[in-house]
């Protein structure tokens, strides 16, 4: 196996960037979710490049603790979302601004 | 180039045109699949990166379990396209240009600052196999997987309370 650290670290900083633009741009609330996930999984494969670089299993243990995570965020954020879709019967995250002045 | 950077940059190139095309379609239903595809890729990556046991979690929790209740979320709501609207749109090369910038200082502090040479590290062939990520887990971590148990079961228990019909105002 012979994929330098450094070049999975850069692939897991571009999705980084990417779920982060993602957050910024789109205004459909769950395609913003999902860019918190992508967030979420370029994390993980940062953790993945460390453990296989420092050979210690603590780092793929960590990733497995945020899948857990991000299954119950995932879980309580999408009730949230079908709740604010309940009451506003739309998820544009422009229009949640009802503390506005 | 050798057969292992190869099969990484094909890779890399679909997860992060994967990653592109979600962000970019204005659909959600196609949005989510694109996820899937890019959650399935970068678990392929975790098995050329000795990580066997952490890429079949990656496709049965995030590919399988939490990108389908995505897919249902979004088709239950009816919510695949919003309408168009002109407001706030200064906002989308701003977040571009910020983005890029944030990638550039990502790429800086990883090419430069660390300071070593591109070399790939040797590792022993049972790394990260189920067995010893198990062993390790269940030694070394059995007190957060606890915990982690107790996470998960508060979750089910707020999105139930959460997405509940309030049914005392009718009586």
């Amino acid at each position: 196996m012979s994929i330098p650290t450094e070049y999975v670290l850069a692939l897991s900083a571009v999705l980084f960037s990417l779920g982060v633009i993602g957050v910024l741009v789109r205004r459909n609330a769950l395609v913003v979710f999902m860019s918190v996930e992508l967030m979420l999984n370029s994390a993980n494969l940062a953790f993945i490049a460390f453990a296989r670089a420092y050979q210690s299993l603590s780092g793929q243990v960590f990733v497995f603790f945020t899948i857990t995570v991000a299954a119950a965020e995932v879980a309580v954020g999408l009730a949230l979302i079908v709740a604010i879709f309940r009451s506003k019967h739309s998820i544009d995250v422009d229009q949640m601004s009802s503390l506005k002045g | 180039m050798s057969v292992d950077l190869i099969l990484f940059f094909t890779l890399a190139a679909i997860a992060v045109i994967t990653a592109v095309g979600m962000l970019a379609s204005r659909n959600a239903v196609y949005s989510t699949l694109l996820l899937v595809l890019n959650f399935v890729t970068v678990a392929v990556l975790y098995l050329v990166l000795n990580a066997a046991f952490i890429a079949m979690v990656q496709v049965t929790v995030y590919a399988g379990a939490i990108m389908v209740l995505f897919l249902f979320v979004v088709m239950l709501l009816g919510s695949e396209q919003l309408p168009p609207s002109t407001r706030l749109r200064w906002q989308i090369p701003l977040a571009v240009v910020l983005g890029l910038l944030l990638l550039g200082e990502a790429l800086y502090a990883v090419f430069s600052l660390r300071g070593s040479s591109l070399e790939a590290p040797e590792v022993a062939a049972a790394f990260g196999s189920p067995s010893s990520v198990g062993l390790f887990l269940f030694r070394s971590y059995l007190l957060p997987v606890e915990v982690a148990s107790i996470l998960l079961l508060v979750a089910m228990l707020g999105a139930i309370v959460l997405t509940r019909v309030e049914r005392r105002k009718a009586k």
